[in-house]
């Protein structure tokens, strides 16, 4: 389909501004820029038409089985964007008086105490805008921390090989060494090697759990005490919480902090990349160097004040606190007793449907699986070359969204496979059948797997040409 | 309860399947001093009718004012109501990061004509999909520039203290020094510039219009900067960037700015959208995502996230930036104003918030609010004030109004944009006058 700038008709515009009622001041030549922006010509009639044909190139949760693992793809629910929509939320300016927001300040104040509560954690700060900001919030309370007892040597950062990339990545931003954990065979924490690499240089260490392999750390405690005796501190990811929030807690299991993806486990909506929240929860010991203002109750009243030990402000302003009002929503739904449900329904649902997949497809989480589990397509890749990629693209043929393929890294030829709770078991078993049809056409005529798919808009595109010789913005044929 | 959809038979039979007898044994093996049999300690669960009301009480209690004059990096524009009526689409809300191009052409292709409105604004080469805010997108440019001898941030008097702030932050975290020079009469002061431009600086940060609303000699510093090896970042305000020169046509090697102007609701400070472009040398120094044109297996224009060995997922610690979640969502939100709007609009939008600044600021000095600085100025200016700025604030808010921001030593950061009606702006500084008298 045509691009806005193709569908620019010179001369056409919108009206959408009253008459001017003041005199119009006039901009000094010099400061003024030599042409205007390119941007398209249309009417507004033009504009919908085009957000419309784009959506329908778009697959959204509603269209279908989103099982992308370790993303947590559940239902959003339309009463969260509802509440966050309303006047007394979104027409509030983030720099006037405190007391004119009392209302949105018991709303953070009321998810910071539900998410303390999930999490075994003393105090929550929404400014991170996403998981890998909340990571480098972690990090930046961990380097604090240590400062703070003059025990600056600590710089190096334990991560499990089965880590989200984001983890190193945020280490090194943080300044810090990262010291990578081979697993051990079935995909854990190697508890042997962690006491190996652990010592004065420590800062801390990364983990996820239940880790990305869908495997939960039996031996958690014995690993953050390790960690612990060594002088680090332990930062949970909070990437994989859906396997057990409101059935355990990262706080009882030694950890000094996490953060949560709200558009992951508490249903606020993707966006398609976008915006999130990766609210930071810490023990108190850790509370003062939080970055951003903390909402605090002080008799009937609410105040924002930001610490005088804080690490600073990693945002402009407070953080995406409209995503925060829809995951506080989604969390009155269930309560106290309904929110154990959410985590039981999604372990219960991926073992289910990794049960009805084990008669045809190797997978890699041997016994009970948490929430996720792992399709390997090594020996098929090997034996008649039909790959993980083959399967996805079959899939998507197939009207679902794919797993997600090639991580963790340390599975090869996998696709890794995560329902949520909020699917039926009806659903689940129509997947299986699909899944299994699939894999049997495949196998039967292994040559005919790469050209998947063919019902979708466009075909699988060339990656490599797209990197090679980069176009990343449209430039009409005439300039 | 909540959105769960196994039925009792339907849980039933699937646990038969799995020859378990209650969903508590899923969690059999695991660490039993780890399970919390009760729940977490917060409120009973409510039926959506419940959640309504409660959200509804507590928006009641904010204060939406309904004439403001209060910017300082929050703007209040109008919004088109086609902006939001297409942000909302389903899938645009609901899809996941378009890593399936097959299936993700439509956030794909709205990302691609996003980077090119970004180009389009700045005058730059590329963009990528987005940054959080404003603020961090200042942070991770600076990261873009620096080598193994500049390391030094150097950040201009006239930036926002918040960007500033955010700056600091993401340096010290890098172990990277920063210098924050002071600002004279409001505006840069190149002689305290050329002596902070030493080896080890690695670029400058300069923000246009600058946070006390001027317009800074932005060519004047990227020169400046240039011939000292510095690179320079400007942050540019996207409503005033279609009237001003260009961060191409001044030199900048890298533009940031804060995209909340572009039809993003205040929302008390989020979810706002940061944008980032930058000259050919240095695309492949952007951190996030990137969307880029290639062709399907048949040959057909198709669109696909691409540069992907600069990231986290394929680099891990060698990656300088670990950004891959960003604010997609507000840059299809960006996208639909910059379209609807077209450069006839937003020019419009753009030079009726210069003129009611104008008029704004001249009415204001006949009452006695005297400009601070001398220079040219866009849609905020600041004014010294003849009584406590408390007490003038105070007064403003009874009448419904949110009045200029009070910064330290007493003066007033003013700002007004088309929303403000020469009705209101004449209302406010009548009530300026009673304060006065």
């Amino acid at each position: 389909m045509k691009l806005l700038f193709e569908k620019s008709v010179p001369g056409r515009r919108s009206y959408y501004l009253s008459d001017l009622d003041v005199p119009m001041a006039s901009l000094p030549e010099n400061l003024c820029r030599k042409a205007p922006p390119g941007l398209p010509e249309l009417a507004e009639t033009d504009v919908t038409r085009h957000y419309s044909a784009l959506e329908s190139r778009t697959f959204g949760i509603n269209d279908g089985f989103y099982p992308l693992g370790s993303c947590t793809m559940k239902y959003n629910p339309k009463i969260n964007d509802s509440v966050a929509g309303l006047p007394g939320f979104a027409g509030l300016h983030p720099l006037q008086p405190i007391e004119g927001v009392q209302g949105l300040l018991e709303a953070l104040d009321m998810a910071d105490r539900c998410l303390s509560q999930i999490t075994g954690m003393d105090k929550m700060t929404f400014q991170p805008a996403a998981g890998a900001h909340g990571e480098f919030t972690g990090l930046m309370l961990f380097k604090a921390y240590h400062e703070s007892r003059g025990d600056a040597a600590r710089k190096t950062v334990v991560v499990p090989d089965s880590a989200h990339g984001t983890n190193p990545a945020t280490a090194s931003m943080c300044g810090m060494k990262v010291v990578n954990l081979p697993s051990t065979a079935d995909g854990r924490v190697d508890l042997v090697k962690l006491q190996e690499v652990v010592g004065p240089d420590t800062a801390g260490i990364m983990l996820t759990n239940p880790n990305t392999l869908g495997l939960f750390e039996q031996e958690i405690l014995e690993i953050t005490e390790i960690v612990h005796k060594a002088g680090g501190l332990c930062y949970y990811d909070g990437a994989n919480l859906n396997a057990i929030a409101g059935v355990m807690r990262p706080g009882d299991m030694g950890f000094d902090c996490v953060h949560l993806n709200l558009h992951k486990t508490f249903s606020t909506p993707h966006g398609g990349g976008g915006p999130g929240c990766g609210a930071v929860g810490c023990k108190s010991f850790l509370q003062k160097y939080l970055p951003g203002p903390q909402v605090q109750k002080d008799g009937g009243r609410f105040t924002f004040d930001q610490s005088d030990e804080s690490v600073g402000n990693i945002l402009g302003f407070y953080g995406n606190i409209l995503i925060v009002l829809r995951a506080l929503a989604y969390i009155m739904a269930y309560g106290k007793d309904g929110l154990p449900l959410i985590a039981k329904h999604a372990l219960l649902n991926a073992n289910y449907l990794k049960h009805r997949l084990a008669e045809r497809f190797e997978i890699t989480n041997k016994g009970l699986c948490m929430h996720e589990f792992i399709i390997t397509m090594e020996k098929e890749a090997k034996a008649s070359g039909v790959t993980a990629m083959d399967m996805a693209k079959a899939i998507i043929d197939n009207g679902m969204m794919t797993p997600t393929m090639y991580f963790p890294l340390i599975v090869k030829e996998c696709l890794m496979v995560e329902p949520t709770e909020t699917e039926g078991k009806e659903t689940l078993d129509e997947v299986a059948d699909t899944y299994i049809r699939i894999y049997d056409a495949l196998m039967a005529d292994p040559q005919a797997a790469k050209a998947f798919p063919v019902n979708t808009v466009v075909g699988r595109p060339d990656e490599v040409a797209a990197a090679r010789n980069p176009i990343l913005r449209y430039t009409s044929v005439d300039s | 309860m909540g959105y769960l959809l196994n039925t009792d038979l339907q849980q039933q039979e699937m646990l038969d399947a799995l020859g378990l007898k209650s969903l508590d044994e899923l969690y059999k093996g695991l660490p039993a001093s780890l399970i919390r049999p009760d729940g977490p300690d917060i409120p009973n669960g409510l039926g959506e009718q419940g959640i309504a009301q409660a959200f509804g009480r507590m928006a009641d209690k904010n204060v939406v004012f309904p004439t403001i004059f209060r910017g300082a990096g929050a703007y209040r524009h109008y919004i088109p109501a086609v902006v939001p009526a297409m942000v909302g689409k389903e899938r645009f809300l609901t899809g996941y990061t378009p890593y399936q191009a097959e299936v993700s052409q439509g956030t794909l292709q709205s990302t691609f004509e996003f980077q090119t409105m970004v180009c389009e604004l700045t005058g730059m080469d590329a963009a990528n999909a987005s940054m959080y805010d404003g603020a961090s997108a200042a942070a991770e440019a600076v990261t873009m520039c620096k080598d193994r001898k500049r390391t030094k941030a150097v950040v201009l008097g006239g930036v926002n203290p918040r960007t500033t702030d955010t700056v600091k932050t993401y340096c010290r975290a890098a172990g990277s020094p920063v210098e924050v020079l002071s600002a004279k009469d409001g505006l840069t002061d190149l002689d305290a510039l050329a002596a902070a431009l030493t080896d080890d600086a690695a670029c400058v940060i300069l923000q246009q219009p600058n946070y006390f609303g001027l317009i800074e000699d932005a060519a004047a510093i990227a020169e400046l900067a240039h011939s000292k090896g510095a690179k320079v970042i400007m942050s540019v305000n996207p409503i005033s960037a279609a009237v001003l020169a260009t961060p191409g046509e001044c030199g900048a090697d890298i533009a940031v700015g804060e995209g909340q102007p572009l039809g993003i609701p205040l929302s008390f400070g989020g979810p706002y959208l940061g944008f980032m472009a930058a000259k050919s040398a240095m695309t492949r120094k952007l951190p996030g995502r990137i969307a880029g044109e290639t062709v399907d297996s048949q040959g057909r224009r198709t669109f696909v996230l691409t540069l992907q060995a600069r990231e986290q997922h394929i680099r891990r610690e060698t990656a300088s930036s670990n950004v891959c979640s960003n604010q997609a969502l507000m840059a299809v939100a960006a996208s639909v104003y910059m379209a609807a709007m077209g450069p006839q609009g937003l020019k419009e939008v753009a030079m009726q918030s210069y003129s009611k600044a104008h008029y704004l600021a001249a009415e204001l000095d006949k009452a006695g609010f005297k400009r601070a600085h001398g220079g040219e100025f866009f849609h905020e200016f600041v004014t010294r004030s003849p009584v406590d700025p408390a007490k003038l604030m105070a007064h403003l808010e009874k009448s419904g109004i949110l009045g200029g921001l009070p910064l330290p030593g007493g003066e007033i950061l003013w700002c007004a944009t088309e929303m403000n009606s020469k009705e209101e702006m004449d209302a406010l500084v009548s009530l300026c006058k009673e304060v006065l008298s």
